[in-house]
């Protein structure tokens, strides 16, 4: 077991970068495709994916005509449509997005239309607002961008949930307006042949709350960058991720929150599983404290449960900090087996290492799926984990009588 | 009729500079109804005494016997010890994050008995088993072990012996870090599970403090990884007034 945790005092110590404005992390963006080379996969933002899986879409693949299909429920004060033309090009960098990679800049300036969900100020939306992504044929290489717009003092949750099997390059822009308190959950439920190539930009108002929940099951490949920044001080931003790798999948999370304004707050928890040969995770947590923001807090944590033999989850975090005016900035990165005296302790209440090892896999997921709070998809969650689980570890484990849920 | 007999019990540890031996021939009957303290200085190999009966895997045992009621325990896998009858009261409860208590407490009582609880008389026995320890109704709902006070875990263990009812109970250091209240409350604990019909106590302390609210059958001084004296009760007394340093330096000749 490796167990890192660092303080902002540590952290100090090695120096800060003077004068150093972008991180080395996050090349500097452009809208114009011919701005961004073809990755090699050297590069230090590539160099975990495996890009040959990408079927060309991190290059040049067609972005063809789409063969997801897409649908969503409209609650009352609310507008999502497709739009296209002006109004599309308008919603290209709504959320301060300039893009820094190749594929992303294709998907500004390529794809004709743009999925908006337009929460106007003011409005609390009752129910969460579920778009459904179901991809039909893989080897279509498509690409999508969606907008969502949540105006001053709105509150809102969507759900983009992922099945079926798609090749899809996506750019979800979020712009949350002054004081509005937006929950954003992408479900990556696909089949075993997706391949899933995201990045999603928020920027959060002054004083705004801002959740964005990652949760990767299915897929070959799946790698989603979850960024933000904000645009006022007071601004608070929870990044949530959980994921479960099996034989053969690749699942990249990486996160970045550039401190761009004072007093702003960033708390990410990522927590994943692997089992079976070649279970790939990575997960990149990068946190950026520009000298503007003074007053920040920020934290940042990964968690790995490797489960069987024959996986790899890396797990790097990253504080850069161009301030020490701070009030807190730590992180902490974690790839265990299962803790034997965990295990040892209910064992010794008689429960067997098979039901011990799934009460201990449920409660490492638990507290997350809790924090995520959308309770129509925690039941899913939980199911969904009992799901992974049987695949190894539970094999052959018979009654479940004795796990309930939690009351 | 439960009845644990140790018998020349010798154990190792691995550690950098090889196994080292910790308990070096240990022999103890407890039989239905008895309660058995044991004493003894830190590092004499008492929690080892604990942790090898309940079957932790950081012990390897290279010699002597367990059994309860005539079965080789030391065969038997952690559950299965438990399943037949052990219970160990851990000095540091180990926390299980996101797993409730009474999730965890169910499924415990499940693997047990072999079969899941009525829930009628269930809830209403956990109930009963935290009030009595002072622990709220709500603890339930918290994981298990995770931001309790070391008073509440060591409630919570009593709490769990209640519920389970082992046959034989082996306490760790169960009075450790507890102030005089909480003290009481687990004593009570203790004492409710030893009117049961036909249980043994194991009673592991490093102070006479517990036993005044836990009266022994039987005192035995641990030092440097065996029974060093047997007595009943004023034995105890005898060491709260002595200490354990006549042991000490007869174990260093």
């Amino acid at each position: 077991m490796t167990v890192t945790t660092d303080s902002v005092r540590s952290a100090l110590e090695q120096g800060p970068e003077h004068g150093k404005v972008e991180s080395h992390l996050h090349p500097a963006g452009s809208f114009d495709v011919a701005d961004h080379e073809v990755p090699t996969g050297r590069e230090e933002i590539w160099r975990f994916t495996p890009l040959k899986r990408l079927k060309g879409l991190h290059a040049d693949a067609e972005f063809m005509r789409s063969a997801t299909s897409c649908t969503w429920n409209t609650p009352e004060g609310v507008r999502i449509e497709g739009v296209s033309g002006d109004e599309a090009r308008s919603l290209r960098g709504l959320s301060g997005l300039v893009p820094n990679t190749r594929w992303a800049a294709r998907v500004l300036a390529e794809v004709p239309s743009t999925l908006l969900i337009d929460v106007p100020a003011d409005t609390e939306v009752s129910e969460p607002i579920v778009v459904d992504l179901d991809g039909e044929d893989v080897a279509v290489t498509e690409a999508g961008h969606v907008a969502m717009r949540f105006g001053a003092h709105s509150k809102a949750i969507v759900v983009l949930n992922h099945t079926g099997s798609s090749t899809i390059a996506a750019v979800v822009e979020i712009a949350v307006g002054d004081g509005a308190d937006v929950t954003v959950v992408s479900l990556q439920d696909w089949a075993d042949d997706a391949v899933h190539l995201s990045h999603h930009q928020a920027r959060v108002g002054r004083d705004a709350t801002y959740k964005h929940a990652a949760i990767s099951f299915g897929g070959d490949l799946v790698r989603m960058d979850a960024n933000v920044t904000y645009d006022g001080p007071g601004g608070s931003a929870e990044l949530l991720g959980l994921y479960f790798a099996d034989a053969g999948q690749h699942i990249e999370h990486r996160i970045f929150a550039d401190h761009t304004a004072p007093r702003t707050k960033s708390h990410a928890v990522y927590k994943g599983a692997l089992q079976g040969e070649k279970a790939h995770t990575v997960w990149v947590g990068n946190v950026l404290i520009r000298k503007v923001a003074e007053g920040i807090e920020t934290y940042e944590e990964n968690r790995n449960l490797v489960l069987t033999d024959g996986c790899q989850a890396d797990s790097i975090p990253n504080l850069e900090i161009e301030t020490g005016e701070i009030e807190g900035a730590g992180h902490a990165s974690a790839t265990a087996r299962f803790d034997d005296e965990q295990l040892f302790y209910l064992q010794s209440r008689g429960v067997s290492e098979q039901e011990a090892q799934r009460l201990v896999v449920h409660g490492f997921f638990n507290d997350l799926i809790r924090q995520v709070g959308v309770p129509s998809i925690e039941d899913r969650l939980l199911t969904t984990v009992e799901a992974e689980l049987a695949k190894n570890v539970l094999k052959g484990l018979g009654s479940l009588a004795a796990f309930g849920s939690d009351d | 009729m439960s009845k644990l007999v140790i018998t020349d019990l010798h154990v190792t540890v691995d550690t950098e500079d090889g196994p080292k031996e910790i308990l070096k021939g240990v022999t103890l009957t407890i039989k239905e109804g008895e309660t058995h303290a044991i004493m003894g200085p830190n590092g004499s190999g008492k929690s080892t005494l604990a942790y090898s009966i309940a079957g932790h895997p950081k012990y390897t045992i290279t010699g002597g016997s367990v059994t309860l009621d005539g079965q080789d325990v030391l065969s038997l896998s952690v559950d299965e010890r438990a399943r037949a009858g052990l219970f160990l009261a851990m000095q540091y409860p180990v926390e299980v994050p996101g797993v409730s208590v009474s999730n965890f407490l169910r499924t415990a009582k499940t693997a047990i008995d072999g079969e899941a609880p009525k829930l009628r008389t269930w809830v209403k026995d956990v109930n009963g088993a935290l009030e009595r320890l002072n622990l709220d109704p709500s603890f339930g709902t918290r994981s298990v072990n995770e931001g309790f006070s070391g008073g509440e875990k060591k409630r919570h263990e009593i709490a769990q012996l209640e519920l389970l009812d082992p046959k034989v109970a082996v306490l760790d250091e169960t009075d450790s870090g507890l102030d005089i209240d909480a003290l009481k409350i687990v004593s009570e604990g203790v004492n409710r599970f030893r009117e049961r019909e036909g249980k043994g106590v194991l009673l592991i302390t490093h102070y006479t403090r517990i036993l005044r609210y836990i009266e022994p059958d039987y005192v035995h001084v641990f030092v440097d990884g065996k029974v060093a004296e047997s007595g009943g009760k004023e034995l105890a007394d005898q060491l709260e007034a002595e200490g354990y340093d006549r042991y000490l330096k007869a174990a260093q000749v």
